[in-house]
């Protein structure tokens, strides 16, 4: 039988007073795909990740700018774009540290990359500073009997 | 809407309780590293943070915890964790945190664990 895809995009002003509405519709998302706790509580966790930095780095603060989410739900998979008109960034520069190192260096960026990667099946992105700027991030579903 | 963080602070036997409540992201993260710095800054380094109330952390809050460790131990305090709910625990443990960090169950363990281990031995 062929997979049914769906799709669900939510469009929110670029300050971070926004992330828990952000969270909440990828709950719902995660949570309506057969997705268990702990993994929702992932899938939420990355695509929070991934729209605070679009706020902070990408639109610098800058509230008058929009983060779009778009999800793609099928059988197989939840797959999350995150998409901004900012300034983007290089993905390949950002360095992964061991945490105590970021701890000695008192920063903290870099963390939130990191979890992505953890948390995420896969994660790609595609940067066109100041056009567009897109992260994917694919998650896997558990595969269900019948 | 309602509060969605607030910070309860008590004391326990000589330590600085403070309790979370709520989700800690990059919007209510300044909130508690405010909190933490006018300990901090007291002198009140011994502290415990109690997360039984927690919802969600992001790498945000996390960051405040990284960002004081060091001044904390330095001035002969420690910041023990204690009540992480098992999906807030998956964070700190993915990225480590449980190697640097004392978490333990409960206030009660974290008394305990000041008694045991001033700083964590690491």
């Amino acid at each position: 039988m062929a997979s049914i895809e769906k799709t669900f995009s939510l469009h929110v002003p670029s300050s971070t007073e926004n992330l828990a509405m952000i969270r909440d519709f990828v709950k719902s998302i995660g949570t309506q795909s057969g997705m268990g706790d702990l993994d929702v509580a992932k899938l939420e966790m990355a695509v929070d990740e991934a729209c605070s930095n679009v706020m902070e780095h990408a639109y610098d603060s800058d509230s008058t700018k929009e983060v779009s989410i778009r999800a793609t739900v099928d059988e197989s998979s939840v797959q999350i774009d995150v998409i901004d008109t900012g300034k983007g960034f290089d993905p390949a520069s950002v360095e992964q540290p061991k945490l105590q190192d970021l701890i000695t260096a008192k920063r903290t960026g870099g963390l939130g990359m990191r979890l992505m990667k953890s948390f995420m099946d896969e994660v790609h992105y595609e940067m066109l500073p100041g056009v567009k700027n897109e992260l994917r991030m694919v998650k896997k579903l558990p595969k269900r009997d019948g | 809407m309602a509060n969605p963080f607030s910070i309860h602070k008590s004391e326990e036997q000589g330590l600085v309780v403070l309790s979370l409540e709520g989700y800690l992201d990059a919007h209510t993260a300044p909130e508690f590293e405010k909190a933490v710095e006018t300990e901090y800054e007291a002198g009140r380094v011994r502290l415990v943070v109690e997360c039984s109330r927690l919802t969600y952390i992001s790498s945000a809050g996390l960051g405040v915890f990284m960002s004081f460790i060091d001044e904390i131990r330095g001035a002969g305090g420690d910041i023990k964790i204690c009540g992480l709910a098992p999906k807030v625990f998956q964070v700190f443990d993915i990225l480590g945190f449980s190697a640097l960090f004392d978490i333990v169950p409960d206030l009660p363990a974290a008394v305990q664990r000041y008694e045991d281990a001033p700083v964590k031995e690491t």
